[in-house]
């Protein structure tokens, strides 16, 4: 191309934008609200099966309830209907707690091939990790700052 | 013999004698299911790992070209060949196994036309008499070192590329029946500082127009000469944005003669976002659909431009460019005068 190349890369970010496919944010919206609201419909079923038929408090159940997500979701994952799911949901099979768990689980099944140890052990929280990470500082953080403000007589 | 910048044109054109082409499942389900050699309905191929199905499948697109040829594989010099797994492991493993002399190469997508112009040079050139070359990928091994674990959900847009599982080889000679090699150029590498690694075929198609803009000139033809001019993995989204550069530049393109092997490959139905990609996408369908047209006669006069985005998980997490290439390599039947 014979056009100056700083102008030419300008340009031509204007033209591939032009085609580059809209996302459809609203259609995403939609999805990601039915179906990440159906994930919490059936938690919260789980939590009133443990809270019935089992010794658990709403304060309680919340471990329990989080575990058996976190199995289906295994399960959905390793017979590969997850992905499936998850391109048609969007941040509907993400944010809730089944997104952590097959960024988890898909990571171990991926790394399989190079061991338990270096392979799974290494690498499946290659994903989650951060989570945990931020999680954790962020929940540190906050803590910290409530503290202070007890001790200081504010809250 | 170099003619203009940086196009070969070859004096005598060697053959592509015969191919071997080889899938996967979801190949199988696909346009082309009829040009293929062999499909595999298991996407592991029986192997344990995607990496030694990806190279089951190129040993065996290998081994079908060979046995469709009367050369015994003792009298092939060279294999030439890549694909996009780190460091060309399943290539290199194959090589293993079929004890040819072996030049690795990588051009990501654009690795089956780098290696086909290669090796049409070699032979021109007298430094070989028949030489092997193709090039392979495999789309579960693409996912898991390009993007995130093939199980994990994420949400791709609809620019993105689905990389095809499959392997297509071509035993190239200097004697024989079959279409001839008449040139091929080498592309630069163009970044137009596209960044976005779920929209390969808007970053690859300046790398195209300006490789088929150079190539038209340095032979001192128009697009018109060739029969049709066929994009490697450009998509949906790239092919679109090429046709709008070749109108800027005044080189005429014609919608039903610019076609691309990404979007030949799959069925409308099959999901596969803008179309396919990887460095097997312009393989099998140049080995298998299009040469088999060009025997046919249906095609007489071909330009292969195969893209290649020069990204890896590295350059894409330090939020580099996408570098991107475009070989083109010129097919075409011989005319008896």
């Amino acid at each position: 191309m014979n056009h100056s190349p700083s102008t030419s890369k300008n340009n031509y970010k204007q033209i591939a934008q032009k085609k580059d496919p809209k996302r459809p944010l609203v259609k995403n919206c939609i999805r990601a609200f039915l179906i990440g609201g159906a994930i919490c419909t059936i938690g919260q079923c789980i939590s009133f099966f443990y809270m019935y038929f089992f010794n658990f408090t709403e304060q309680t159940v919340g471990n329990p309830t989080t575990a058996t997500l976190i199995f289906l979701t295994m399960l959905l994952t390793g017979f590969g209907f997850y992905d499936d799911i998850a391109q048609f949901a969007g941040a509907g099979t993400a944010v809730p707690v089944t997104g952590f768990g097959n960024a988890v689980i898909s990571a171990a099944i991926e790394h399989r091939s190079e061991g338990f140890v270096q392979g799974v052990g290494g690498n499946m929280f290659k994903l989650a990790g951060s989570v945990i990470l931020f999680g954790v500082f962020s929940a540190f953080v906050l803590a910290l700052i409530k503290t202070i403000l007890l001790e200081l007589g504010v809250i | 013999m170099l003619v203009g910048s940086q196009t070969w044109e070859f004096k005598r054109p060697p053959t592509i004698l015969s191919t071997g082409t080889v899938g996967g499942p979801f190949e199988a389900k696909g346009q082309l299911t009829a040009y293929f050699d062999q499909l595999y309905d298991d996407i592991r191929c029986g192997q344990k790992t995607f990496e030694q199905a990806n190279q089951i499948m190129l040993e065996t697109a290998c081994n079908l070209a060979i046995n469709k040829s009367d050369i015994p594989k003792e009298q092939v010099q060279f294999l030439i060949a890549g694909d996009l797994t780190n460091q060309m492991t399943p290539t290199n493993f194959a090589a293993s196994t079929l004890q040819i002399p072996f030049i690795g190469t990588f051009n990501a997508c654009a690795t089956s036309m780098e290696s086909l112009a290669l090796a049409a040079n070699l032979i021109d050139s007298g430094a070989a008499s028949s030489i092997l070359t193709g090039a392979s990928s495999h789309n579960a091994a693409a996912e898991r070192q390009f993007r995130y674990p093939t199980e994990y959900g994420a949400q791709k847009p609809d620019s993105a590329q689905w990389t095809v599982t499959g392997a297509g080889v071509g035993l190239i000679s200097n004697t024989g029946n079959g279409p001839k090699i008449t040139s091929a150029t080498l592309g630069k590498v163009i970044d137009m500082n596209m960044t976005d690694p779920f929209n390969m075929g808007g970053a690859m198609a300046p790398a195209a127009m300006d490789t088929i803009t150079i190539h038209l000139k340095d032979r001192g033809i128009d697009a018109s000469y060739y029969d049709a001019i066929i994009t490697g993995d450009l998509a949906k989204v790239g092919r679109s944005i090429l046709l709008d550069l070749a109108k800027e530049q005044n080189i005429t393109l014609r919608e039903d003669t610019l076609l691309d092997c990404g979007l030949m490959i799959y069925k409308d139905d099959q999901k596969v976002f803008a179309g396919g990609s990887g460095a097997g996408c312009s393989a099998v369908v140049t080995y298998g659909y299009v040469i088999n047209q060009l025997k046919q006669k249906k095609w007489n006069r071909l330009l292969i431009v195969a893209t290649g985005a020069l990204l890896s998980p590295l350059s894409v997490q330090q939020k580099q460019s996408i570098p991107c290439i475009a070989h083109a390599v010129s097919i075409e039947n011989e005319v008896k005068s």
